[in-house]
């Protein structure tokens, strides 16, 4: 495999503290290399132009929908979305057919991941069948190549439950990841509970819904002392509740997706059901406090919530839609905003969508780091583009930014040393 | 009416698609539809050769009959479907029942179902127009209009009127159009109720929230009461229809601190002694059976509009 060398780019690393790189990054048998030294002359040379060169980026919530929902996307599509969107690696929700709530359905999992364009970590119920009722079986789930424990989609009511997940999961070094939501007082409910829900005349979800559980699993976290990580985190409160919280010093890392800061609930208007997912986009407070929340830290991450559904699920009445839209190629250009903005550094930008991920689930990536895996992301920030149906790359098209005038896109995406998506050629010798 | 004016809408899905211009023109419309009811042969041939269908996946009398009548006294050929929303569950889709309809070429689809937004849902997927027939807790934009006519018959403007509507307001689609009509006309809208039936942000959309039905009724030119449900989807609302008649129905006491020839009004069907005591529904400033007649005026107009108007009533001579 020839050396592949990227000069003349901005590389951005935050977390690489030992080996920083100066001027280029050098790729050889999967690997980062250092930089000293003169480099082969067959090597493959990309001049980047200005643009940024970071580690591979991570998603830490997709639902990749395989086993049992392959019309709407499977691992090598979800993938190969993640792929074109700049992610090297995505870690999967349980939340299947067969729920995978064991060590057969991690393998299986993991092997249909084998030779795709994303590394794939599968996440294990907490409950067996996800169905908040006894645990799943942790050690031999991890064993088998699960590396977070979650059941995404479903809140677990029973406290006692969650307790006990936290607890177990500390054997095995799993990050418990809470699906937060009091669902007595979300029953029924289809979107944000406020004016937009009102002059819609749809069942609102309150943000009190969400906030009382992440209050529980803070709790929780300080009477084990077993750190939780809060998944898809919507309003002001759980924020609130968030940053305080880490004020103490009690184990809680945080996550949002690109749609809550992007939008508020009246994307919804005229029953779209592209803006309909679980928790529900919210109103201005919400989205501003999650952008704040963004840059003071009380935010860890920024994952995709990646939800495919097909028409089947989508193009009927609001309030029967299924929640969920897709993400994986939205991601950047909606995060690189936050950058324009100046609500964030393009360093924190990388941190969120990378370094911190892979710390939190306890995976490789997230640095440049020489020796590491060659996950690497070359981004262009000016790049504009229409977000548009034909490029997207995953089976479904459930997205509100749909012909959205975008900026800023992944242009080469590389894998473990492997070129999983580019749109750069490298320069001729 | 100013002669540049168009009616421009091929659906009606809400009060809020329309202008004031929009509703005034519907009304007058109405007004000068009513005449037809009152002929000993009570039909013109408007819409002659035009296909309605009623599409009602819920039940309903009042709101159905109406539309019949209305479109078979302009001569319509007209077709009632009630379908069970269930039938969604059981396989066929609201887009598969909306082909299954336009195969046969209708030229509007009447349209009353369960959930808000599926009337809008079927515009995407058919050619024919569509009314709202009432939608959910979204809308029920005929309601609102003929709320609206038979207000400005008795009171002869709505500019400056104040109109009070009691009861369940986050549950009730008429109350929604009430308020979007009556605020975009010039009136007040002011709402009361137990806090469980006050939706947030319905002052957003034009209301004056109301701590009592007394603040409410004060001095109003129009009251209206909205029926009650004890409890919705295992949502308990109130705790009793007797504790709501006590402390939220309208009775004779609580107008007197209405003004003195104000207007009783109910979209029916009216649980007597709940939301309205029967003297006050059988009373004589009750308007509620000027309701049901104007429902029939406001269904013609819109029909007649959506169709095109006085470009087609020439058509039909």
């Amino acid at each position: 495999m020839k050396t592949v060398i990227f000069y003349n780019g901005r590389i951005i690393d935050p977390a690489n503290t030992d080996t920083p790189h100066r001027d280029e990054i050098r790729v050889a048998d999967g690997k980062i290399l250092s930089a000293d030294g003169d480099a082969p002359t067959d090597a493959l040379r990309y001049d980047l132009g200005g643009k940024w060169i970071t580690p591979g980026l991570i998603d830490m919530h997709v639902h990749l929908r395989e086993p049992g929902a392959e019309y709407k996307e499977t691992i090598a599509s979800g993938t190969a979305a993640a792929a074109a969107g700049g992610f090297t690696a995505v870690a999967c929700m349980p939340n299947t057919a067969p729920v995978n709530d064991c060590a057969s359905v991690t393998r299986h999992i993991l092997e249909l991941a084998r030779g795709c364009r994303a590394r794939v970590y599968p996440v294990g119920s907490i409950s067996a069948r996800s169905e908040g009722k006894a645990l799943a079986d942790y050690g031999e789930m991890k064993e088998a190549g699960a590396v977070a424990l979650s059941d995404d989609g479903l809140p677990v009511l029973d406290s006692q439950l969650m307790r006990r997940a936290l607890e177990y999961s500390a054997s095995y070094d799993m990050r418990v990841i809470s699906h937060s939501e009091e669902s007595s007082l979300s029953r029924n409910g289809c979107m944000n509970e406020g004016e937009t829900s009102t002059l819609l005349g749809l069942k609102g979800i309150p943000a009190a819904a969400e906030a009382i559980m992440v209050f529980r699993e803070i709790a929780l976290a300080e009477l084990t002392g077993v750190a939780v990580h809060i998944a898809h985190v919507s309003t002001a409160a759980s924020l609130n509740l968030i940053r305080e919280a880490k004020r103490r010093g009690v184990g809680v890392t945080a996550e949002t997706a690109p749609h809550y800061f992007s939008l508020t609930d009246e994307a919804v208007l005229g029953y779209n059901s592209n803006a309909k997912m679980n928790p529900p986009l919210r109103g201005t407070v919400d989205r501003e406090a999650i952008k704040e929340a963004l840059a003071d830290g009380t935010l860890d991450a920024i994952a995709t919530d990646h939800a495919p559904h097909s028409d089947l699920e989508k193009e009927v009445e609001f309030s029967l839609a299924a929640n969920g839209i897709i993400g994986l190629q939205t991601a950047l250009p909606l995060t690189l905003e936050l950058v324009r903005q100046g609500t964030i550094t393009a360093e924190m930008m990388v941190k969120l969508l990378s370094s911190t991920p892979a710390a939190i689930l306890g995976v490789a990536g997230g640095s440049l780091k020489v020796g590491s895996p060659a996950d690497i992301t070359v981004i262009d920030p000016e790049k504009c583009y229409r977000f548009t149906r034909d490029g997207i790359l995953s089976k479904s098209a459930n997205s509100p930014f749909l012909d959205w005038q975008l900026q800023g896109k992944a242009v080469l995406t590389m894998m473990g040393g492997r070129i999983t998506h580019s749109e750069l050629s490298p320069d001729i010798s | 009416m100013d002669t540049e004016y168009a009616f421009r809408h091929r659906h009606i899905l809400g009060i809020d698609q329309f202008s004031e211009a929009d509703i005034y023109h519907i009304l007058q419309t109405a007004g000068s539809f009513k005449e037809i009811s009152n002929r000993t042969i009570k039909k013109v041939p408007i819409l002659r050769g035009k296909t309605i269908i009623n599409l009602f996946f819920e039940p309903s009398t009042r709101t159905r009959l109406s539309f019949e009548i209305a479109a078979k006294r302009m001569s319509a050929d007209t077709f009632n479907i009630s379908a069970s929303t269930s039938s969604a569950t059981k396989g066929e889709t609201l887009i598969d029942t909306a082909r299954n309809l336009q195969a046969m070429n209708p030229d509007i689809v009447v349209m009353r179902h369960a959930y808000s937004g599926s009337p809008h849902l079927l515009t995407k997927h058919i050619d024919a127009s569509i009314i709202n027939a009432g939608d959910g807790t979204h809308q029920h934009p005929s309601q609102g209009l003929l709320d609206m006519l038979t207000v400005l018959e008795h009171k002869g403007k709505i500019q400056g009127l104040k109109i009070a509507i009691i009861g369940d307001i986050a549950h009730s689609r008429v109350a929604r159009s009430d308020i979007l009509g009556f605020t975009k006309l010039g009136a007040t809208v002011h709402v009361a109720g137990p806090a469980t039936f006050i939706p947030p942000g319905i002052d957003k959309l034009g209301a004056t929230v109301c701590r009592t039905t007394k603040e409410a009724v004060e001095d109003a030119d129009v009251v209206m009461a909205l029926r009650i449900q004890r409890e919705r989807q295992n949502d308990p609302l109130i705790p009793s229809l007797r504790e709501y008649a006590n402390f939220f129905g309208i009775n004779r006491k609580l107008l007197e601190n209405a003004r003195k020839d104000t207007l009783i009004m109910h979209p029916g069907p009216i649980n007597r002694g709940v939301e309205m005591n029967p003297d006050v529904a059988d009373g004589p400033q009750s308007v509620i059976l000027d309701q049901v007649t104007n429902g029939v005026a406001v269904r013609m107009a819109l029909l007649y509009l959506i169709l095109g108007g006085e470009k087609n009533s020439t058509d039909g001579k």
